[in-house]
């Protein structure tokens, strides 16, 4: 019936001239861009205040000593980004890290003269397999995900503990191809960042570009109207918790190539930082909005701020707190846009003839 | 009454448009949990018509409503679509078939785009499946054009009115090529204007061969832009027909006309002003309320659901806010928004949710009655669990609630002596004034009865009482007065003698009473 041109229906003149005067999306894009920007520009801050104190923040060396200190958690934030857009969360994603270091790892002991990519695939199929498991319990049997994970945190990293026994792997039973892959760089660069880089944009592109990506926003917005909808909402969940275990899976192999002696408690603690660098970076943490970019760099400022207060000589007690600030600072700032936008766009709408 | 499809029959054969029904549903039943929501319900759909479903509150419309959305599966009946017997698995599913729900909350996802809104699950489509977003942009902004509303494509959904979220909504249907559009109390939240407006878009819509189903408790609505009626009861079919030779009159009998069974009621005689409400307004919500409750009397507020009644109740506890006018209890102005003060001022609230809002459901059955009152039965800062306990019993013994044992958890209770304990809690405080809202919903006959006295004898005491019910026989059982508020404007005082089921209906869907225009009716 839509094909059919219909008689024109009266429009509102003065409404139509108010919609043009008061563009509400530019108004959100240029919100959504600011909080981009202020994570920016709060990066900008720290390291000019600290390479002023202390110019050589900024040599070649320390720039990539934070990149290579960053990737874990930028990756593993992607993920993570993926889970929380749904309105889920995932907490087990440090002991899949820490599980998949070892057991990679332990690839070269066992086996010794194991090639590097049987490594990674053993990686990344130890993070599959979590990734299954979580999935099907919260989306297929409907259970609430902050519990699962809870208990898939407790469960891999007691799977981890007896795995490990009461051994570890050494640094000097890793193949030096193994170990170099951390210590690689493209134009400056280290390799790892490039990679997980380009898994940023890759991710950022598929939410951004494609029907499914699109859903993930839909469901975190709001589940009730994305049943109506008729989105495979189970199966969408489904898919952020494989792809969640595969990425931290990925992400313990990148473990054992930068810290080289693993035992069993690798990684342990690792979920609550890459939560609060999601939230930094603009995640809203009950879904539906935010972006894999931003949460990359919320990853990358917390440990700037680490590494940039450790080169200012503070001591490493004052770290965390300042996470924690930073933190409720995003997460107040977060509540006061929203608060801010939805007044903005009710006064600014084009009133329907009313 | 005959058995219920015969004047279904009689109706279709004599008056069906040319042509198949586009959608029928037939001999339709379904029940949650045992209860009967609709019973053999039948409903032929045509092209080019818009049917109107009314009902009272309950009597099913919604359970039709989700039933053709794919939200619910019938237990019994049979759905065809365009001649072709279907099965709808899911709101997916109907939607695929070419039905199209406005539901009452308009379901938008308040952090995407309008446009994404529109076509969200089946977005236009480019090179290697990515999302052609600039085709769907313009796609919706060309349906907005035509129905003439000036609504961003590219706008999020959040901040949008509620006139511009169905806007909405009807633009996803469009691109849809519905077949069916399905709107429940569209106008409920619209102003004239507004709605005016969504009448002309469904005027459009119906002449280019869309079949409409329109709900609304506003028969002038329904007359304005209908052809065709339904009107259901307690989950059964009255009448099915053209609208033609139809009058307001004969559809609010049909919607109310059960047997009519009150209870004794009972005289009170009023004392002094317990409570008074001067031009109470909430923006949006309700304006300009005044109404008075005196000792000894009880009032009911009646009107329909969402006309703003509990608001008005919460507003006066505290719970909520109110941007202007005044309460006082017992001469003495009430500080706003501190359920603290009303109760201090001797105010006591039964919610209309009682599992939710009414009692601590875990607890036992003497912690929930002696919980308002634990003021009293402190020994040293610590409550004393035996005085707690006699206390309790007290109560329950006085309200005659049939528990098994008193420290059992109250969720162990039947519906109706969970609301006794309700009643309880709030007796116990000895107010002054007690707000009730929705008294006996879900309760059996039998305790319904019992309440109803209760609530009487509290008046009777001195009590004054503001009952708010959606039931017309419960309302007419209690009440010494009946305030109407329809839309949040308080439109009608009755007397006792002045109070009828067709004067509160009509009061409350701002149709004329039907006495009043005999010589309309045949």
């Amino acid at each position: 019936m839509s094909t059919a041109a219909p008689k024109p229906m009266n429009a509102v003149s003065d409404a139509s001239k108010a919609g043009t005067l008061a563009n509400p999306r530019s108004l959100v894009d240029l919100v959504l861009r600011a909080r981009t920007f202020g994570i920016l520009v709060i990066l900008a801050l720290f390291v000019l205040v600290t390479y002023l104190i202390q110019p050589s923040f900024l040599s070649g060396s320390n720039i990539r000593f934070v990149l290579a200190d960053t990737v874990i958690y930028a990756l593993v934030a992607i993920g993570e980004t993926f889970v929380v857009l749904t309105r889920n969360v995932d907490l087990s994603v440090g002991s899949v890290v820490g599980l998949s270091a070892y057991v990679s790892a332990d690839m070269f002991q066992a086996h010794p003269g194991t090639s590097t990519v049987v490594v990674f695939l053993v990686g990344i199929g130890v993070g599959l397999a979590c990734g299954l498991v979580t999935g099907a319990i919260t989306a297929v049997g409907r259970v609430p995900s902050l519990v699962v994970t809870l208990a898939m945190l407790y469960i891999i990293r007691g799977v981890d503990t007896i795995i490990v026994g009461s051994g570890q792997v050494v640094a000097n039973s890793l193949p030096n191809s193994f170990i170099n892959i951390f210590h690689a760089t493209v134009l400056g660069i280290p390799d790892l960042a490039w990679i997980t880089a380009i898994l940023v944009g890759i991710a950022a592109y598929h939410l951004r570009w494609y029907r499914s990506g699109r859903e993930l926003y839909a469901i975190g917005s709001d589940p009730a109207a994305a049943r109506l909808a008729g989105i495979p909402i189970a199966r969408r969940v489904f898919f952020t918790f494989v792809l969640s275990g595969m990425i931290a899976g990925l992400a313990g192999v990148f473990w054992s190539t930068q810290y080289n002696t693993i035992d069993a408690t690798a990684a342990n603690g690792l979920e609550l930082q890459i939560i609060a660098a999601v939230v930094v970076g603009g995640v809203a943490i009950f879904g539906g909005s935010g972006s894999v970019i931003g949460a990359a760099l919320g990853a990358l400022l917390l440990q700037t701020i680490n590494v940039a207060l450790n080169v200012l000589g503070v001591p490493s007690l004052w770290t965390e707190a300042i996470a924690g600030f930073l933190l409720i600072l995003a997460i107040t700032l977060d509540r006061g846009i929203q608060l801010r936008l939805a007044v903005a766009l009710r006064k600014r709408r084009s009133h329907l003839g009313g | 009454m005959t058995s219920p499809p015969s004047p279904v029959t009689d109706a279709v054969t004599d008056d069906a448009p040319p042509g198949a029904p586009v959608l029928s549903l037939s001999h339709a039943s379904k029940a949650f949990a045992g209860v009967h929501a609709l019973q053999d319900v039948s409903l032929d759909l045509y092209a080019g018509e818009a049917h109107a479903l009314v009902g009272e509150n309950g009597a099913g419309k919604s359970t039709l409503v989700k039933i053709l959305g794919g939200v619910h599966q019938p237990d019994e009946g049979r759905l065809t679509i365009g001649g072709e017997d279907v099965l709808l698995h899911g709101p997916g599913d109907a939607a695929d078939r070419g039905i199209a729900v406005i539901y009452q909350e308009p379901t938008l996802f308040p952090d995407l785009s309008v446009a994404e809104n529109v076509f969200i699950g089946r977005q236009p489509l480019r090179a290697a499946r990515r999302i052609d977003s600039r085709a769907m942009d313009r796609e919706v902004e060309a349906v907005f054009e035509r129905l003439g509303v000036p609504i961003d494509p590219e706008r999020i959904a959040r901040g949008l009115s509620i006139a511009e979220q169905q806007l909405v909504e009807i633009a996803k249907a469009l691109t849809r090529q519905a077949r069916v559009l399905i709107m429940d109390e569209p106008t409920a939240a619209l102003s004239p204007v507004e709605a005016e407006r969504l009448f002309a878009v469904v005027e459009t819509l119906r002449g280019e061969g869309a079949a409409i189903v329109f709900i609304s408790h506003r028969l002038a609505e329904v007359f304005a832009i209908c052809q065709r009626v339904t009107v259901l009861r307690d989950g059964r079919l009255i009448i099915s027909r053209p609208l033609t030779g139809v009058t307001p009159d004969d559809l609010v009998r049909a919607m109310v006309g059960r047997d009519i069974v009150y209870g004794e009621h009972e005289v009170h005689q009023p004392g002094h002003t317990v409570l008074k409400v001067e031009r109470l307004t909430r923006e949006g919500v309700f304006l300009d309320i005044s109404f008075e409750v005196r000792a000894g009397e009880v009032v009911a507020l009646a009107g329909l659901v969402g006309a703003g009644r509990s608001e008005v109740a919460r507003a006066v506890f505290g719970i909520d806010r109110y941007d202007a006018g005044a309460v006082q209890v017992n001469g003495t102005a009430l500080r706003k928004g501190s359920p603290g003060a009303a109760m201090q001022a001797g105010i006591g609230f039964v919610p209309e949710d009682r599992r939710q809002q009414g009692l601590v459901m875990e607890e036992s059955t003497a912690r929930n009655i002696a919980l308002a009152s634990l003021h009293r039965l402190q020994r040293g800062g610590l409550i004393a669990p035996r005085a707690e306990l006699r206390f309790a019993a007290e109560w329950a013994k006085r309200l005659q609630v049939r528990y098994g044992r008193i420290t059992n958890p109250v969720s162990s209770l039947s519906g109706g002596n969970q609301q006794k304990v309700v009643l309880a809690k709030w007796l116990a405080r000895r107010p002054s004034l007690l707000i009730v809202d929705e008294p006996t919903r879900g309760i059996d006959v039998g305790t319904k009865a019992e309440v109803h006295r209760l609530i009487s004898s509290l008046a009777t005491e001195g009590v004054a009482v503001l009952v708010i019910s959606s039931e017309l026989p419960e309302v007419l059982t209690l009440a010494d007065r009946v305030l109407v508020m329809r839309e949040g404007r308080l439109t009608e005082a009755l007397s006792r003698e002045q109070a009828t089921e067709q004067s509160i209906v009509a009061a409350a869907t701002g149709q004329p009473a039907p006495t009043a225009q005999t010589e309309a009716g045949s």
